[in-house]
């Protein structure tokens, strides 16, 4: 019947209304609906990474070996695999970020509005310069120093 | 001969029943009938006790909307014949009380809307003398599709957020707080903030983006809650950058 945490505030003279349960796998009945949890989750890949950051910035604070240490548990399988899979969630959390981003972002060029794909496009465009600068700071680092 | 479909539609007669069933009606399918045709015929013809709401019967005042099939829509503008060969089911919208039959209980979303002050606020009225307040097209296209908002509340039933936690302000409130705060005659931006910025406010929304499928009227709630999300980490920036300047 009717659940008095959920709506409080109706609860009080009208005890007889009817509020539907959720069952756990609510979201598994609809594919929008699996899509949002989906994209709830990424949040914890997310994290993932951060948190391996700043283990890594604490190996490197220990010194040489411990750094070793840290660098090579990077390469066990277990570690791989965690990031493939964190790679995968990330990416689909990237891509479904950009193409919302029209939504969010209303620009004008005199009357006109930009249109949404060009927005998405730019966002996309920025994306790829600054992985591209990375990738190339890390892998030229040695010869920068 | 008319086609006959059957329509699944929930009962919850709380005078009799702590639980709710499902009654089977079988009504003729007429090309022109919309879902609420087949529910007044129910009414007329096969049972009386039937209760829900409606009334303009062309998508003006809102108050028909249901879920078809597990789909919020408006009854009054949703074919029938699309259905067949059925059964079609009929429910309350989703996430809301039910109060009797397919009727919700709404006041939770009138009370989140009086809490915006959907209003033009002004500071200062200026006098009759001085005149209308003039407004350009252009201001008027900043927010006019926000104002086509019916209170249909479809919206709320689509947001998995909503149904999750229903603290939150919601879809059609926050959108129609924009329709204030982008009106160039109002300055009631700083007041509304206050709700729309709170932990139950906008950052709740995680961008599922069903509210603006559903909208009948093309609001586009999902692209109003992203765009206050923008202003709104501005302002937090400014008011950071500079404390000494005040937020409109
Ligand atoms: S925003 Fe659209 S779906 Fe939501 S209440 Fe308004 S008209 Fe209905
Ligand atoms: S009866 Fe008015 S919107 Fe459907």
């Amino acid at each position: 019947m009717f659940k008095s945490s959920r709506f409080p505030i109706y609860y009080k003279g009208h005890p007889r209304m009817f509020v539907k349960d959720k069952p756990i796998f609510w979201w598994a009945l609809k594919w929008v609906h699996a899509r949002f949890i989906i994209r709830e989750l990424t949040s914890v890949p997310v994290a993932f990474y951060a948190i391996i950051l700043i283990l890594q910035i604490r190996a490197l604070s220990l010194g040489p070996e411990a750094y070793a240490n840290f660098t090579n548990w990077l390469k066990t399988p277990l570690s791989l695999s965690l990031h493939v899979i964190s790679f995968l969630f990330v990416i689909y959390h990237s891509v479904t970020w950009f193409n919302l981003a029209p939504k969010a972002i209303v620009i004008r060029i005199g009357k006109n509005r930009i249109p949404g794909l060009v927005i998405t496009g730019l966002n996309y465009v920025a994306w790829a310069i600054f992985s591209v600068a990375i990738a190339w700071l890390f892998l030229n680092l040695d010869n920068l120093m | 001969m008319v086609s006959k479909i059957t329509l699944e539609v929930f009962r919850y007669r709380p005078d009799q029943e702590t639980q709710p069933s499902f009654d089977s009606y079988e009504v003729p399918c007429e090309k022109d009938w919309v879902i609420l045709d087949a529910l007044n015929y129910i009414k007329d013809q096969i049972d009386g006790t039937l209760s829900y709401r409606w009334s303009c019967r062309m998508g003006v005042c809102g108050s028909c909307g249901m879920m078809v099939n597990g789909e919020p829509v408006l009854t009054c503008a949703t074919f029938l014949n699309k259905f067949l060969p059925g059964p079609v089911k009929i429910e309350p919208l989703e996430h809301f009380p039910v109060v009797r039959d397919l009727i919700i209980e709404m006041s939770d979303f009138i009370g989140k809307l009086q809490k915006v002050k959907p209003w033009i606020v002004r500071k200062e009225e200026k006098s009759l003398e001085d005149g209308e307040y003039i407004q350009t097209p252009e201001q008027l296209g900043d927010y006019k599709q926000y104002s086509m908002c019916i209170n249909c509340m479809l919206c709320y039933s689509a947001c998995p957020v909503y149904g999750l936690e229903p603290e939150f302000v919601g879809p059609a409130v926050i959108a129609l707080a924009q329709r204030y705060n982008l009106d160039s005659r109002d300055q009631g931006k700083g007041e509304r903030e206050e709700i729309l910025s709170q932990d139950d406010g906008i950052w709740q929304c995680t961008f599922v983006g069903e509210c603006s499928e559903v909208c009948p009227e093309n609001v586009d709630p999902a692209g109003a809650i992203q765009r206050y999300k923008v202003a709104a980490t501005n302002n937090w920036w400014k008011s950071l950058l500079m404390p000494w300047g005040k937020s409109e």
